[in-house]
């Protein structure tokens, strides 16, 4: 175990008298040992969050976190960092709210500011098939306890002043969907915040260390992982492997209801503050916000063929700006800094799989596709709850592999396409 | 942006004209009555997903409106080469 010094006023003034030399390491680097109460493969924002709770709250800190690249430099460092849990079905609303709930207090509970700023989720409306849906996932989003509310034109325009609402438009705004609770998080420090406090819970963080192979004894069960710094025993293993998981399945014998695509994010020059929320827009295929360094960041879609490549085409980003420009016509002269792609892992029903596998010992996340930033507090607790107790929370049992079997499937639209 | 050979025009054009199929050389059922759950599983939502090879079908959409099949290396996504729907797996 290291010890973490905590961020506090007495502390800051403290170092400032000593040239700050005294905060130690955020985490250490470890070399793996020989085995573990409990292994992470992935350590992504998912990873390091179920790594924090299992020492947090479960009682296991004897865990190893094993990553193939460096922490939070997958889809963690990639996604548009928006957080909102209006969705349409019971299971996905609990599941997701259950996150926005953690999301609440989060930098207060890590002692690091993971900069969540509510700052509304808007989702707009062009066509009488959007009004449509959008109040009836208000209805159902209400029922389930879940904020979201309609918003008039005029509403949408007040609350998101750059929004052209004149109906002479080529996309007019007939209204929005509002989720207050819904904003942004900055995506660095929810990976940092963990792992630090990950760490100081006793966790070890094995960087630059990809898995190799899966052991699973003469009964079939997990036995540890195989990896580049040699074999680490644990009778319980976690995999949060994302755009890799298939793989990772694979090594123990198990083939996946997983495609893994690329989806691409750009964003813009930093200019001053204009864009106050979250504005998406389904049927046009777009969405954006505005960082706090000043760039607009804006989620395209992904490519319609599988890959690894962690890059996307190019067509794809122009059809996202000719949404955006359509929708904001005063971003026309916009310059756009960087694009870049992640590889995400959807699923047939475009909601994840969390839960055990047909390996005693082996269990998952993964399938969250184009969104699973949101869910990231989420998606580690209850993947931690399910290693520690070998059975899911009522929250996440409905995401099992079994429903591919048996039908039950979770077919949430508002999880599909580009709506993240 | 990919360029995609169509085996039928015979022409490299770009990804726009395409639109793509899914992985390809999976057979639908002969009997679909027999099928059990894991057979049903199987065919409809399990995956290989590799990361190299890949077999995948395309169809023309923008061109001769035909499907064929490709093989591509999902890391770097050079196509290896197109053939015509019906012939054997590459």
């Amino acid at each position: 175990m290291t010890t973490m010094k905590r961020f506090s006023g007495f502390n800051l003034i403290g170092e400032a008298f000593r040239s700050h030399q005294g905060w130690p390491e955020h985490w250490p680097d470890k070399a793996p040992k020989a085995s573990y109460d409990a292994i992470i493969v992935g350590a992504g924002g998912h990873g390091l969050g179920a790594a924090y709770y299992l020492a947090k709250k479960y009682g296991i800190t004897n865990v190893a976190l094993i990553e193939k690249g460096w922490l939070g430099g997958g889809n963690t460092g990639r996604n548009t960092t928006i957080i909102r849990s209006n969705y349409l079905y019971d299971e996905s609303a609990h599941l997701y709210d259950h996150a926005v709930k953690l999301w609440d207090g989060l930098s207060q509970e890590l002692n690091y500011n993971i900069m969540y700023s509510k700052r509304g989720v808007l989702m707009l409306a062009h066509n009488v098939h959007d009004v449509q849906s959008f109040k009836r996932h208000i209805h159902a989003n209400r029922l389930n306890g879940v904020d979201n509310e309609w918003l008039t034109p005029e509403e949408c325009k007040a609350y998101c002043p750059p929004l052209d609402i004149s109906p002479r438009t080529r996309h007019p705004v007939l209204g929005g969907a509002l989720q207050r609770r819904g904003g942004t998080a900055r995506h660095d420090s929810v990976a940092w915040g963990y792992a630090r406090a990950a760490s100081a819970l006793g966790v070890d963080i094995i960087q630059n260390c990809a898995v190799t192979g899966i052991r699973r004894g003469a009964d079939g069960a997990i036995e540890g992982v195989e990896t580049e710094r040699g074999f680490i025993a644990s009778r319980r293993v976690g995999v949060s492997a994302a755009g890799s998981t298939s793989l990772v399945m694979k090594m123990a014998g198990l083939d996946f209801p997983l495609e893994s695509y690329p989806l691409q994010a750009l964003v813009s020059e930093p200019v001053k503050p204009i864009f106050p929320c979250v504005v998406m827009s389904n049927t046009v295929h777009a969405y954006m916000s505005q960082s706090d360094k000043g760039e607009l960041v804006i989620g395209a879609g992904t490519d319609q063929y599988t890959s690894y490549s962690q890059r996307g085409a190019f067509h794809i980003v122009e059809h996202t700006l000719a949404a955006i420009c359509e929708i904001f016509p005063i971003f026309t002269r916009m310059r756009m800094l960087r694009t870049w792609g992640g590889i995400v892992d959807v699923t047939p029903d475009r909601s994840p799989i969390l839960g055990k596998t047909p390996v005693k010992g082996l269990y998952v996340n993964c399938g969250w596709g184009t969104g699973g930033f949101k869910a990231t507090p989420g998606a580690g607790d209850l993947l931690a709850y399910t290693m520690a107790h070998d059975e899911p929370h009522k929250i996440n049992a409905p995401y099992n592999l079994d429903r591919f079997r048996n039908g039950r499937l979770i077919d949430e639209a508002a999880a599909a396409a580009v709506a993240h | 942006m990919l360029l995609i050979h169509c085996p039928y025009c015979e022409e490299a054009r770009p990804e726009v004209e395409f639109a793509y199929g899914g992985e390809a050389h999976i057979a639908r059922p002969v009997d679909p009555s027999t099928y059990s759950d894991e057979q049903w599983e199987e065919f409809l939502y399990i995956r290989s997903n590799p990361r190299g090879r890949h077999h995948e079908r395309w169809r023309h959409a923008h061109g001769c409106g035909r499907f064929f099949n490709a093989v591509r290396d999902t890391v770097t996504d050079v196509f290896e080469t197109t053939y015509k729907a019906g012939e054997a797996r590459k």
